[in-house]
């Protein structure tokens, strides 16, 4: 049997090929718009901008490597951010005068207030972890197909962050002067003189550390490892003695809490919590994950892969506008892209899939496995 | 129950039967796969498991090592009871059971290193996996127990380039490592060229060497034959009858199965 002696650079070093396209896809739009691709300005952006896609592409990249989907994470950026700007915007005033606490109580306070303030992050974290447990114990014990049940999550979540807002949306004024803005969201080199260093976001630093971690989790813990051989095959998993079900409850509610966390960055980000935030993210956090090469039938995944696919999905919008087309077509080209990167993988990835393939195209059943 | 010379005895409490159940029943919603099965199996013996498509052999030694729980009956490994409640493949692992599977004992796309371990990590106490010292001792299985010193195979390898007698192979010698008692292997040579059956039948010799317990599924009656003490039939979920090789020939255990299937 004829195998490779010596991995290529493609195979041993982790994401590869699409570190390659990003390079090149950079390379590219700085040749045609240098005054966008060449000056610092967009990369700041990028670094306030990606780190909720960030987060659910690569919380989604351990549910997809483990064989399932999820859906839910937009509405989980919907009802996560709710209860974020519910209490960090009403919450002070509500607890005085539900409780009817005189102006001069300690309660009513700024200390008070931020006090309670802080206490939106913990609440708005625990509404994704609880969102996301349910999505686990519906897959895992009830037995429904993940894309089924987080597509109705997804409706119910929404549905129940229209119901308790009113449909309002919170416009968080002033939040820039909460040192929950300044810790989760501030901009901690301000001062610098320096323009664009002023701009540099602190979630892209806490992106960054999450992001390392999960990276150490899916490689190097047993989780990790256990998600991937779920992935692979569930009745692989089971015989060498993983607990599929205690494990596929344990990757939604993780892929719930990073939900959780983007909701917070992107409502802090906006100072704004609208209804259907999130909903946009869809198909964007998916096409991370898939570009980055993580496969689409689950056991192999990668979340390095993942952060370069997020990168090219966002280069795209600025590089084609900056080379003059509209924005019409960002989501042909990203649309393409995506195409393009699952036929890739498949073809040089899967070579057990890709006989099957042709195995099929020439009508030999009995032929392939 | 012959005494086994072989037996390392050093550490090992006496026991009669490693594995017994009673009355053991399954049911898959209306299917009854296992009906009143009640079997024995000796420290220190091979016994060949046989019966027709769907005679429910594999639903047997799944129930017997924990992958599902039996819908009623007891289990004794070595002689003292399990609660079937908190029964697992992890705690039959712990009670040091075995089991090969013909097509599901390796992840395709996972390298061998991460399936020599899976289930049972090296790891610290935050979980997180000795890489270095599981393929170190992945390379040792590799290169001594299964003895692939030079085909190219790593510990990298990834399963799914290996061809079938390498995979039963692996699995085999994953569960040598792992010092079993009791090795169960499900249809190991189905697929497998001559050669390598004869690797696959001569391993099953060292089980009973070792002075431990196989359970052996096999279709093909002149492998079994060769090499089991006893021989279980099974038919439609139904323990039939036990046989001694020694009793019939090849021939005559054909025609035997053969008129079990003719009764209805
Ligand atoms: N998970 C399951 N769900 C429903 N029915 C099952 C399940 N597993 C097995 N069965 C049924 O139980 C019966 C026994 O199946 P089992 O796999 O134990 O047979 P077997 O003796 O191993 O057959 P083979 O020789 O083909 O491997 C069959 O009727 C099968 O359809
Ligand atoms: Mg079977």
């Amino acid at each position: 049997m004829a195998r490779p002696q010596n991995p290529s650079v493609f195979q041993r070093v982790e994401a590869m090929p699409i570190i390659t396209v990003f390079v090149l896809l950079l390379v590219l739009f700085m040749y045609l718009s240098p005054e966008v691709f060449l000056r610092p300005y967009q990369y700041t952006t990028f670094l306030s901008m990606l780190p909720p896609i960030v987060l659910i592409a690569v919380g989604l990249t351990f549910i997809i490597g483990a064989g399932e989907i999820d859906l839910c994470f937009p509405a989980i950026i919907g009802f996560s951010g709710f209860v974020f700007a519910f209490i960090f915007q009403a919450g002070p005033q509500a607890l005085v005068a539900e409780l009817g606490l005189s102006a001069e109580s300690w309660w009513a306070s700024p200390g008070a207030a931020e006090l309670i303030r802080w206490t939106a992050l913990p609440a708005a974290l625990l509404a994704g972890i609880v969102i996301g447990f349910i999505n686990g114990v519906l897959v895992a014990k009830i037995g429904i197909p993940s894309f089924i049940a987080t597509l109705g999550t997804q409706f119910f979540w929404y549905g129940m962050a229209t119901v308790l807002s009113g449909g309002r949306s919170y416009a968080l004024r002033g939040a820039e002067e909460s040192s929950v803005w300044a810790v989760l969201v501030g901009r901690p080199f301000a001062s610098s003189s320096i323009d664009w260093v002023t701009q540099i976001p602190i979630q892209a630093f806490w992106t960054l550390i999450i992001v390392v971690v999960m990276w150490f989790i899916l490689n190097r813990h047993r989780f990790g490892e256990h998600a991937l051989f779920i992935g692979d095959s569930n009745a692989v998993a089971r015989v060498v003695g993983i607990d599929v079900d205690r494990e596929k409850i344990k990757l939604f509610t993780l892929m719930g809490f990073l939900a959780a966390i983007a909701a917070v960055f992107l409502t802090l980000e906006n100072k704004n919590y609208f209804g259907n935030q999130g909903q946009g993210y869809l198909l964007i956090c998916i096409a991370s994950v898939l570009i980055g090469g993580t496969s689409i039938f689950g056991g192999r995944a990668t979340i390095i892969g993942t952060v370069f696919g997020a990168f090219i999905i966002a280069m795209v919008e600025p590089g084609l506008v900056a080379a003059g087309l509209t924005g019409a077509w960002v989501n042909t080209a990203r649309g393409l892209i995506f195409l393009i990167a699952i036929v890739f993988y498949l073809y040089v990835d899967e070579p057990q899939r890709r006989s099957a393939f042709f195995t099929r195209l020439v009508g030999n059943r009995a032929f392939g496995r | 129950m012959p005494e086994s010379a072989l037996k390392p005895a050093a550490g090992r409490a006496e026991f009669e039967s490693i594995v017994r159940l009673e009355n053991v029943q399954k049911y898959f919603g209306a299917v009854q796969a296992l009906r009143d099965v009640n079997l024995r199996i000796g420290r220190n013996e091979i016994v060949g498991l046989i019966g027709d498509n769907g005679a429910g052999k594999s639903t047997l030694i799944k129930v017997m090592t924990g992958v599902m729980p039996p819908s009623s009956g007891r289990i004794f490994v070595r002689d003292r009871e399990i609660d079937l409640s908190d029964y697992s493949v992890r705690m039959a692992h712990d009670l040091s059971i075995e089991t090969v599977y013909q097509d599901r004992s390796l992840a395709d796309k996972q390298p061998l290193w991460r399936n020599f371990f899976v289930g049972r990590q090296i790891t610290n106490r935050f979980g997180f996996i000795n890489i270095k010292e599981e393929k170190r001792i992945a390379d040792q299985i590799l290169k001594g127990a299964i003895g692939f010193r030079s085909s190219g195979i790593t510990v990298d390898s990834t399963v799914a380039n290996l061809s079938g007698g390498e995979r039963q192979g692996i699995a085999i010698g994953r569960a040598m490592h792992y010092d079993a008692d009791l090795i169960i292997l499900d249809e190991p040579t189905v697929a497998l060229a001559v050669a390598e059956v004869r690797k696959v039948l001569d391993f099953v010799r060292r089980i009973k060497e070792s002075g431990r317990a196989c359970i052996y599924i096999e279709h093909n009656l002149a492998h079994v034959h060769e090499v089991a003490d006893r021989l279980v039939i099974l038919d439609r979920g139904h323990v039939v009858s036990e046989i001694k090789p020694k009793d019939m020939s090849v021939i005559e255990l054909t025609e035997y199965l053969i008129s079990i299937q003719h009764k209805t």
